[in-house]
């Protein structure tokens, strides 16, 4: 059996990945960037090529609650989402994580407004950090569609059972057309077998209540949770190893690293922003900079030993933050700090606030200030640690 | 005997003794009631209410899959449920009717759930909605909701309620759905035979708005919720109403002759407030709504 190869928006591949996982149930409401998903998903439904049901459901946060029900009823349920519309999702995908349904959605990354603004940061995922979902950042239309088909497998895994969310930059990544190749549908039966849940499922046959009421568990709840968090890496990066098997393509699990063997000075970032960091580190290393870069495939779980291992060497770790926790700074700086406490002597590490609403990230802006930081890291070894790049007044 | 195996009371019960709910709350006759007529092969999806929220405390007193999402989304949840279920069918995967019901106070249906039932309403999802009315925010202690009528005292209105009840039962009426009707927990054949007819319809989305005094919120004796919700009836205040797709309003029960509503009010702590004015002003709000029905 042949795969096929097709030019595919990133939006559309997703589309074919909820297709090939022979998802069930499909509750979307529209929203841009992401609405071209459902659009794909309702003309395979309509052709009869994918055979599920639907939901022209009233608003995001139904949405949510839909997919909740159709998984918790046994079946795959997929959803997709962006900016406010996953905001206004919030309390379910809490409901989802704690339940321990393994629902894939799409969060097709939009600004959070105001002002309202439909190009792309992180600010709408990343607010969702705390909400038990793994996050998986993934930078062009190939990964969409393979990691959609892997998120199944991962959240199905026995010792995860949770939901994960496949994030990528909208109207960038969403929109535009790559070569595609749609692995078959046979070999994808193959890679993920149908969902049959055994901890939580509605059966007249054996009934259960699902979500009791108990503040005496709670904390037992949240316990296991963050064990399946834990469990969660190790299985990211083993149906990675799976899934190169079967369609001889393969993403690193965790992590994508990228002239990392003599790096002194590492850029770590996610999502598709993470192409210009790599045609700026081939810049720097021409200049005589040994430069490399880590991106963080996966935010939750947060992979601190992963990232621990990777920058051991290194010297000055520049971390490019597309989104801001006000009152703080960037939102994967702390996080990647925290972890690199575990590393003796720590790098020195600098954040950069950057590409909010799709601002422009050049190759150019990228190597001066990874020049720039080099030298006042060689100069001095410190400076302002937190700082704004490329924005109006600073 | 005859008219005794005619009704549910001989069939299995689904909801079990032993529930957390207030001492006099007929909410527990809801259940029993519900239960018992979509049998075993039914799935109940609630949200935060009085009348979901001892369903479940652990061990549980319903005998059925139940799932509890959040305030708002018990609608748009079952609907989830509804097509999981359709396309296991389709598949061949399950060979099984399934009653689905939705089990929710008032502000979980008039209020905070709203949209996502007017969503499944437009849908024509295919489900039994049971709203259990105690025309407050009970569970949270007495907050007034678009379910509490006009002049009422709650802790959040203090003074009385101004506006007034929200119409549900024609607002459902008017999204043109199969079934509509209201019921009385003191009027359970009544009750019975609309929830029997909700399921024997076919598919697509039927509501059932039933009424369900409250002796904590409403400041009654708790050994006279029956007479209470009996009074709301007979005078008027409460009616049981029947819409088919949208059509023609149909009364179950006409009381003849009406009761004074001063007859209701009076037994409530609730209404102690009102002034004679204001009574009046009630009685004839309900005048003009019982001619239009005919009674």
């Amino acid at each position: 059996m042949d795969s096929e190869k097709k030019m595919l928006t990133g939006n559309s591949a997703a589309a074919y990945g909820v297709k090939l996982a022979r998802v069930r149930v499909v509750p979307v409401y529209p929203i841009t960037p992401q609405t071209t998903i459902i659009e794909k998903l309702i003309e395979f439904i309509t052709d009869k090529e994918m055979k599920a049901e639907f939901i022209p459901i009233e608003s995001e946060h139904s949405a949510m609650a839909a997919a909740v029900g159709a998984e918790a009823t046994g079946v795959r349920a997929f959803t997709a989402s962006s900016s406010q519309g996953i905001a206004y999702m919030h309390e379910n995908l809490w409901v989802a994580s704690g339940l321990r349904l393994p629902i894939v959605m799409v969060m097709v990354n939009r600004t959070m407004n105001p002002p309202i603004a439909g190009a792309p940061d992180l600010s709408d995922s990343l607010s969702q950090r705390d909400t038990g979902w793994i996050q998986i950042y993934v930078e062009n239309a190939q990964e969409i569609l393979d990691m959609v088909i892997q998120a199944y497998r991962i959240a199905e895994d026995k010792n995860v059972l949770l939901p994960v969310a496949i994030c990528y930059e909208g109207m960038v990544i969403s929109h535009f057309l790559e070569a595609v190749d749609i692995p078959d549908q046979a070999l994808v039966d193959k890679f993920l077998p149908p969902y049959r849940p055994e901890h939580v499922v509605l059966d007249t046959k054996r009934p259960m209540h699902i979500f009791i009421a108990s503040d005496d568990y709670l904390p037992e709840y949240r316990y296991q949770q963050e064990v399946a968090m834990e469990n969660a890496k190790k299985v990211i990066e083993n149906v990675d190893v799976e899934f190169k098997k079967l369609f001889n393509r393969e993403y690193g699990g965790l992590l994508a690293t990228y002239m990392m063997n003599d790096a002194e000075v590492v850029i770590v970032s996610m999502g598709n922003i993470s192409n210009t960091v790599r045609m700026a580190v081939r810049e720097l290393r021409k200049e005589g900079i040994r430069a490399g870069t880590v991106k963080l495939r996966v935010f939750r779980p947060f992979p601190k030993e992963a990232v621990c291992e990777a920058l051991r060497d290194s010297k000055l770790v520049i971390v490019l933050d597309r989104a801001v926790s006000s009152g703080f700074g960037g939102i994967v700086y702390p996080e990647l700090l925290t972890a690199l406490s575990a590393v003796e002597p720590r790098p020195s590490v600098q954040n950069y606030i950057l590409g909010l609403a799709g601002r422009q990230v050049t190759v150019a802006n990228l190597s001066s200030l990874v020049k720039n930081s080099f030298a006042v890291y060689q100069d001095s070894g410190t400076g302002n640690p937190i700082q704004w790049i490329d924005v109006r007044g600073l | 005997m005859k008219i005794v195996e005619d009704t549910i009371l001989y069939q299995e019960e689904i909801a079990k003794p032993g529930h957390l709910l207030c001492p006099g709350c007929p909410g527990g006759i809801v259940w029993r009631i519900v239960s018992k007529v979509l049998g075993k092969s039914s799935i109940c999806v609630h949200s935060a209410s009085c009348f979901g929220l001892p369903v479940m405390m652990y061990p549980s007193c319903l005998t059925i899959p139940t799932l509890y999402v959040s305030f708002a989304s018990a609608s748009a949840a079952i609907s989830g449920v509804s097509s999981a279920l359709k396309s296991l069918n389709n598949s061949g995967l399950m060979d099984e009717k399934v009653n689905l019901f939705v089990l929710a106070g008032d502000g979980g249906t008039a209020d905070i759930g709203f949209a996502s039932l007017s969503g499944a309403a437009e849908r024509n999802e295919d489900f039994i909605y049971i709203c259990v009315d105690n025309e407050a925010y009970m569970n949270t202690g007495i907050q007034r909701s678009s379910q509490t009528p006009t002049g009422t005292w709650t802790t959040s209105t203090p003074l009385g309620k101004v506006e007034s009840k929200k119409d549900m039962p024609a607002i459902m009426a008017a999204h043109k759905i199969p079934y509509m009707a209201t019921a009385s927990v003191s009027y359970p054949q009544d009750m019975i035979d609309k929830i029997t007819k909700a399921r024997d319809l076919g598919k697509g989305f039927k509501y059932i708005h039933i009424h369900s005094p409250c002796p904590t919120g409403w400041r009654f004796p708790e050994n006279i919720s029956i007479e209470v919700g009996r009074l709301a009836v007979e005078t008027g205040m409460f009616r049981l109403l029947e819409v088919e797709n949208g059509g023609e309003t149909v009364v179950t029960y006409k009381p003849k002759p009406r009761r004074p509503v001063e007859d209701y009010l009076a037994v409530q702590g609730r209404f102690g407030q009102l002034q004679d004015d204001e009574i009046a002003a009630i009685q004839e709000n309900i005048n003009t709504i019982c001619s239009k029905l005919g009674f």
